[in-house]
């Protein structure tokens, strides 16, 4: 008597030899069964990771930013502004904050330029991100000229390189002091980027929010949940990105699973009639179809989560950073701290295996039912 | 052997490679939370907003920060032109510009 242990396994036994037998066709299957579910892991994977790095740098973000629009455009902000704003009832502290962009016209890169008051960086001594060192080739101690409005460019000495570990913070920075930002742009006195203001007690946010636009009308105050919300939408399904890659993805996986069950070649009804006829049950045929369909989409999911989970974390997603790039001459070598949500990875599977084995066994279901010589004939 | 034990070894083997993922994860976490690891305090300072992602416009590099007017900043009918515009997007609307 055959346990249903051994026959599974024989049953196994068969579908493999029977996939061998296609071995081209079931490759080509595979292989590309896999990359689709790579494409979409790897997404989870990345998308997963930059919520949690976004997560991480907003715990640091100040509670409000309030900048002020001229015309619909960010326009540089009084001094007064901020002693108006530290006067509302609520607020703790304002920080007016010196930053703005550089453009370097010797490789087109561009840069975040911060002022700091902090002791890191010195008049004539700047700190810099490694990926601003890389584009200029550029080591600890040496000089950085940079073009000013003036006449003379700004000799400024690289004191520290930030370590490659927060590229993914700065990899475009290049901190200075107030003074030299100031001669470096040409920057009015008594005027500011925008205003980091702490406010005590984080429920009275909004009200602290709503009370500034009222003082100032030309204001715009951001809140940090504001900020929050811009990287959820940002790496959101509904996101650039993020749809259309599953667009493309999903398209993929339709057109493919719908060649699935639309019909079985001539061949392969042949088979099952041969099967039937030597005494094969209905039963036996679809074990013997779902077997061929697991012996097929289980390598597939696990090698292409496998793979996804090396591209991401292990080579920071170089299939990902050209459509990140875009034109930046400056892009981050970041390398992310893996995240793997395991409700996500279910669901990825529900979503590609289960289709995909219901789809291998649908049109056999059909054929099986058929009269043998019915099924060999047609 | 046959060929079935072959194939349960391997998507065996598969699987435990799969749920060590979670635990490499956790243990990654763990090391990124160490101080030789975490960001330097200059950094922590200055209380930073955006990730440095794309650094082709401002729009895309401080994309909380920006006015939603700046990726067609060029001319009255100018479009967003640059490729990572298309990918990051503005700010989520909110009662401000």
């Amino acid at each position: 008597m055959i346990t249903t242990r051994e026959r599974h396994r024989n049953i196994l036994d068969f579908a493999l030899s029977s996939l061998g037998r296609r071995a081209g066709r079931n490759l080509s299957l595979l292989t590309m069964y896999c990359l689709l579910i790579f494409v979409l892991a790897s997404l989870l994977f990345f998308v997963s990771a930059l919520k949690r790095e976004a997560a991480r740098l907003l715990e640091d973000a100040p509670d409000l930013v309030v900048q002020r629009l001229v015309a619909g455009r960010q326009d540089l902000i009084p001094e007064n502004y901020g002693a108006g704003i530290a006067a509302i009832r609520g607020v703790a502290h304002v920080e007016p904050r010196l930053w703005g962009y550089y453009f370097d016209s010797w490789n087109g890169a561009n840069y975040t330029v911060i002022a700091s008051d902090k002791p890191t960086v010195k008049d004539g001594i700047a700190a810099i991100g490694s990926g601003v060192a890389r584009s200029r080739k550029i080591h600890a101690g040496e000089l950085f000229p940079l073009r000013s409005p003036g006449t003379e460019p700004l000799l400024l000495e690289v004191g520290a390189i930030f370590p490659g570990t927060s590229d993914l913070m700065a990899a475009d920075l290049i901190i200075l002091t107030p003074s030299d930002f100031h001669t470096l742009f040409n920057f009015p006195q008594g005027k500011f980027t925008d205003l980091a203001v702490t406010v005590t007690n984080r429920k009275e946010l909004p009200m602290v929010a709503a009370k500034i636009a009222a003082l100032y009308a030309d204001s715009r105050p951001i809140l940090k949940s504001e900020i929050q919300r811009t990287y959820q939408s940002i790496f959101d399904w509904r996101g650039g990105m993020i749809l259309l890659v599953l667009l493309s993805a999903v398209l993929s996986f339709i057109i493919f699973a719908w060649d699935r069950a639309t019909g079985l070649s001539a061949e392969e009804r042949k088979e099952i009639g041969i099967l039937k006829s030597i005494g094969w049950d209905t039963s036996d045929v679809l074990l013997l179809k779902f077997w061929e369909g697991c012996a097929i989409s289980l390598p597939a999911f696990l090698c292409g989560v496998i793979a996804a989970y090396c591209h991401v974390f292990f080579f920071s997603a170089p299939f990902f950073s050209p459509v990140l790039k875009g034109w930046s001459i400056l892009y981050p070598q970041f390398q992310l701290v893996p995240v793997v949500d395991i409700s996500q990875l279910l669901v990825l599977f529900f979503f590609t295996v289960v289709p995909y084995i219901t789809a291998t066994i649908i049109p056999n279901w059909r054929t099986a039912t058929m009269d043998p010589d019915a099924a060999m004939r047609s | 052997m046959r060929s079935s034990s072959r194939f349960l070894m391997t998507i065996l083997m598969g699987v435990s490679v799969v749920t060590l993922l979670p635990l490499h994860a956790e243990y990654r976490q763990r090391m990124s939370l160490h101080p030789e690891n975490r960001p330097p305090q200059a950094l922590a300072a200055l209380k930073l907003t955006d990730l440095c992602l794309a650094t082709e416009a401002r729009h895309t590099r401080h994309p909380s920060l920006a006015d939603r007017h700046s990726p067609f900043q060029e001319h009255p009918a100018a479009l967003d032109f640059f490729p990572s515009g298309s990918l990051i997007l503005p700010h989520a609307p909110t009662h401000t510009p």
